[in-house]
């Protein structure tokens, strides 16, 4: 089973403390993998939120073929940074050769480009990157996108950690959200892309769970969206469905937990938003999910909010002290690295809420 | 004794032959009351008896005239094996029995000069049917832990109507975070996925389809179940037209136009809207012909309703002045909608055909989104009246044909615009549910049924040639005549309390398969719950495959 948690901090925040975060649930997953998208950079990357950093793992080869494609679109690389790994004997880790967090200044004739036409760019990129390194496995892209660094790989979390250099905090690798999960996806096959979090356009999203809808939600994403590929996991679906709602749409979030646990015919009647809901269980039917979930989800405008399946069969919870607020799988993480907070201000949401917190941190429950 | 000539019928000839007991028989005469097909009368036999009346035996014999019941001779007036005269003896003196020899589909013909017609399903029995090599194999367990049919709430509700593609919502955010529309959507009734196939007020009895209407309404008032029925093509008496019950009715108009001047005249009394209007262009039994009433069932009232003289009442194989799917959509949908102001979902019917995913893209991509429904009638369905050859040789199977249109449909990310409704054989073996679920995994929206409707309330027909005799109008259950004397053997009553009971069985066994699977809402499309143990049917329908 997955366990899954996100900080959003008013301060930035060291990867370490999402180990820790996870660390505590050890029992509830299976340590088979680690995964966390940073979002709202800070340390070194600080001066370039505007720029679109790519975070990839590859072989040699891979850098090159990469390499290529960035240069022959005009890409035009402004910072370099690999973490120092600890390849020490032991250590269950299943690594790729290289580890690279790049950030590029776009092509020049994007200089003055709108923002939609640019972040379009950076989409095409990424799948062209990701098809041209497909092939024997060169390499894997997680995000290329602004503000936004994505870290996965296979093995047991706390030596990923050790790998990474992760345990020890620093001021140079930080973020303001941090989103992580602690589970390959062994529903499926062992592969790289299937660890959640996953991130489209600056969208992020992870979940304890299984998505029982999901053939129904992946054979109809699939002619949605360009981008709506993989689904190694059945958890990309969630994400997809974010995506299509918020972005594409244009809908506000509070609808997307109509989309994905709609309610029930017979308590739709009694409201007056009886038409809307009731085109989108028309319209959105195939992107309805079932079986028991929890989301964590991460809007581009660093928004946090988490909700659950219309049944809760799977937990989750809210703590939060002055500047910080954690939501995740099982208390005991929250008690690791919030020990001080006032434990009676935590939430445990319902089936029918959708809790957020705002980018000043302000967290809202929203009823569905 | 009278001369037999070779080619004269015996009851040798006939499908099905009557086993008499004269010993048990006490000449109540109930048999020859009951049949509603004239095939058997009392007649006297010269008999020969012996005796012994003495106190030791002195066996003696004489001759007498006995009354005896006897199986008549007569292609017209034979025997269908409906069993009612071993239902009404008190004595088990009689019963049909099913003739291995019989040279029925040839006499028939030779001395008719005509086409055989008959009512029922296709009699031609194949090998196993597909769907009863489909199981429902993906079991929640574990960390997806299945649902209690019993505690859980259940969202049994499919639609009925044109659904947009979301990027054509016309919903725009406002400033206070919900959504807003001034524009006018086409309009979705969420109904029951299990509609009351299109049975016409003469193909049934007026009983028969009052009982219908009937379980319709009760369903709907008493029992929660927003169950929807088909008229038919054959009109809707007016007290119907004008009650409020009329919006559990979809209007059926088919090729003969029957009964449609009465529900024009009526639109402007109607006090609520029909649930739906279905246009049908073909039907699964007998695919490519129309409608068929004959005379004998054209009674009065029938007349009355329809507006036609006693005649054969043919519908054309097609709409007289569609030549096309555009013209179709265009002038049919349109104005059918316009009918009701664009307030009632107008859907299509259409028979099962290697052509179908052809006729369904066309609709799904129609520009004006007013086709609400794709209703694909497979062959094994059952028919009031058809030729016989029609109802054996022509036709295509429901299951393969609706998974290929949904698959159609997920190629072009277009699966649930048009709603799709199958029917055809479903409930053959008595569970519909099961039978429902299945077609529902594989893509279908809904399912429809018409001969199992007829089954609940004691229709005796089978499809091992049993009665079948819906086209005579000599119906011994009632259900298909139009005599007063047949139809009041049917407790109208009776018949819509077993439709009711029918429906709530069956709506819980839907949720008994709904959750296993974990799911709380109908799992359209869900092709991964099912499994079969048929590597070719795995294969066509893109199901795993399971030994």
């Amino acid at each position: 089973m997955c366990r899954i948690g996100a900080i959003k901090s008013l301060d930035y925040v060291h990867p370490s403390r999402a180990l820790r975060l996870m660390q505590s649930q050890q029992k509830g997953h299976d340590n088979s993998g680690f995964a966390m998208v940073m979002q709202n950079l800070g340390g070194i990357f600080e001066s370039y939120k505007h720029l679109p950093t790519l975070s990839m793992a590859c072989t040699d080869k891979g850098i090159k073929i990469a390499e290529n494609i960035l240069h022959e679109i005009g890409f035009r690389r402004i910072l370099q940074w690999s973490p120092e790994v600890n390849d020490w004997p032991g250590l269950d880790i299943n690594a790729m050769p290289h580890y690279v967090f790049e950030t590029f200044n776009y092509p020049p004739q994007y200089e003055n480009a709108r923002r939609k036409e640019r972040e379009e760019l950076l989409l095409n990129t990424r799948l062209k990157l990701r098809a041209a390194l497909e092939e024997d496995e060169e390499g894997f892209v997680y995000s290329f996108w602004p503000d936004v660094i994505t870290l996965k790989e296979i093995g047991d979390p706390h030596d990923i950690g050790t790998y990474f250099n992760l345990w020890e905090a620093d001021s140079r690798f930080t973020a303001k959200v941090i989103t992580a999960q602690c589970r390959q996806n062994t529903n499926y096959d062992i592969v790289r892309y299937a660890a959640h979090p996953f991130h489209l356009q600056g969208y992020t999203a992870l979940a304890n769970g299984e998505n029982t809808f999901y053939l129904k939600n992946k054979e109809f994403q699939q002619r949605l969206h360009r981008g709506y590929i993989g689904f190694e996991s059945d958890s990309q679906c969630f994400l997809y469905t974010l995506h299509y709602v918020h972005r594409e749409l244009g809908w506000p979030l509070n609808y997307y937990k109509h989309v994905v646990t709609p309610l029930p015919f017979e308590e739709i009647e009694k409201r007056d938003d009886q038409k809307q809901l009731l085109a989108i269980r028309q319209s959105l039917a195939h992107l309805e999910i079932n079986g028991p979930n929890t989301i964590i989800g991460m809007l581009p405008d660093n928004t946090l909010f988490t909700c659950c399946d219309a049944k809760k069969l799977r937990p989750v919870v809210i703590g939060r002290d002055e500047r910080t607020v954690v939501i995740t799988s099982e208390v005991c993480g929250i008690n690791e690295i919030l020990p001080e907070r006032n434990w009676e201000d935590d939430i445990y949401p319902n089936e029918r809420e959708t809790i957020v917190v705002t980018d000043d941190l302000e967290v809202q429950r929203w009823k569905q | 004794m009278e001369t037999v000539k070779l080619n004269d019928i015996t009851v040798n000839d006939l499908p099905w032959k009557i086993a008499y007991d004269a010993s048990r028989c006490t000449m109540c005469g109930s048999c020859v009351a009951t049949c509603s097909f004239r095939a058997i009368k009392p007649k006297v036999e010269r008999r020969r008896m012996v005796f012994s009346e003495g106190d030791f035996p002195e066996p003696q014999a004489r001759f007498s005239a006995v009354p005896v019941i006897h199986q008549v001779n007569s292609i017209r007036d034979y025997c269908r094996g409906c069993g009612m005269c071993e239902k009404v003896c008190p004595n088990d003196a009689i019963k049909p029995v099913r003739n291995p020899d019989t040279r029925h589909p040839i006499v028939t013909r030779c001395l008719g000069g005509d086409s055989i017609k008959r009512g029922g399903r296709k009699n031609l029995e194949g090998s196993t049917r597909t769907l009863d090599t489909i199981r429902v194999g993906r079991i929640s367990q574990m960390t997806d832990p299945s649902l209690d049919a019993q505690r859980h709430t259940f969202d049994l509700l499919a639609p009925f109507g044109r659904i947009l593609p979301p990027k054509k919502l016309p919903y725009s955010a406002t400033l206070d975070n919900s959504l807003e529309t001034k524009e006018k959507t086409p309009p979705v009734n969420w109904i029951y996925p299990v509609i009351i196939g299109d049975m016409s007020i003469g193909a049934l009895s007026w009983r028969m389809w009052e009982a219908v209407a009937m379980a319709t309404a009760y369903l709907n008032e008493e029992c929660g179940l927003p169950v929807r029925m088909c008229s038919g093509e054959g009109g809707v008496p007016v007290r119907l037209l004008k009650s409020k019950y009329l919006k559990y009715t979809i209007l059926q108009i088919a090729s003969g136009h029957f009964g449609w001047n009465r529900i024009v005249n009526a639109m402007p009394h109607m006090v609520e809207d029909p649930a739906g209007v279905l246009i049908k262009i073909g039907q699964g039994a007998k695919p490519g012909d129309g409608g068929l009433l004959m005379a004998q069932k054209v009674a009065k009232h029938i007349q009355a309703i329809r507006g036609v003289p006693k005649a054969d009442l043919l519908s054309p194989p097609n709409h007289q002045g569609l030549y096309s799917i555009e013209e179709s959509v265009q002038k049919m949908f349109l104005s059918f909608n316009a009918a009701f102001k664009f307030r009632v979902p107008v859907a299509i019917k259409v028979a099962a055909s290697a052509t179908s995913v052809s006729v369904f893209n066309n609709l799904v991509r129609d520009p004006y989104n007013i086709v609400g429904g794709f209703f694909l009638d497979g062959i094994d369905g059952g028919t009031g009246a058809a030729h016989e050859v029609s109802l054996d040789h022509t036709g295509h199977p429901i299951v393969s044909k609706l998974r290929d249109c949904y698959l159609a449909a997920v190629t072009q990310g277009r699966q649930g615009q048009i709603p799709l409704w199958a029917a055809g054989g479903l409930g053959k073996t008595g569970d519909l549910a099961a039978d429902a679920f299945k077609m529902i995994c594989l893509g279908a929206n809904g399912v429809f049924t018409g001969k199992l409707i007829l089954q609940m309330a004691g229709c005796i027909g089978n499809d091992l040639g049993r009665c079948n005799a819906c086209n005579t109008g000599l119906c011994p259950a009632g259900i298909t005549t139009q005599e007063p004397q047949l139809a009041h053997r049917l407790d109208p009553d009776k018949a819509a309390q077993n439709i009711v009971n029918y429906f709530l069985a069956m709506d819980q066994e839907i949720k008994k398969l709904m959750a296993p699977i974990g799911n709380s809402s109908l799992p359209v499309g869900r092709a991964d719950a099912l499994v079969a143990t048929d590597r070719a049917v795995a294969d066509r329908l893109q199901i795993q495959h399971v030994c």
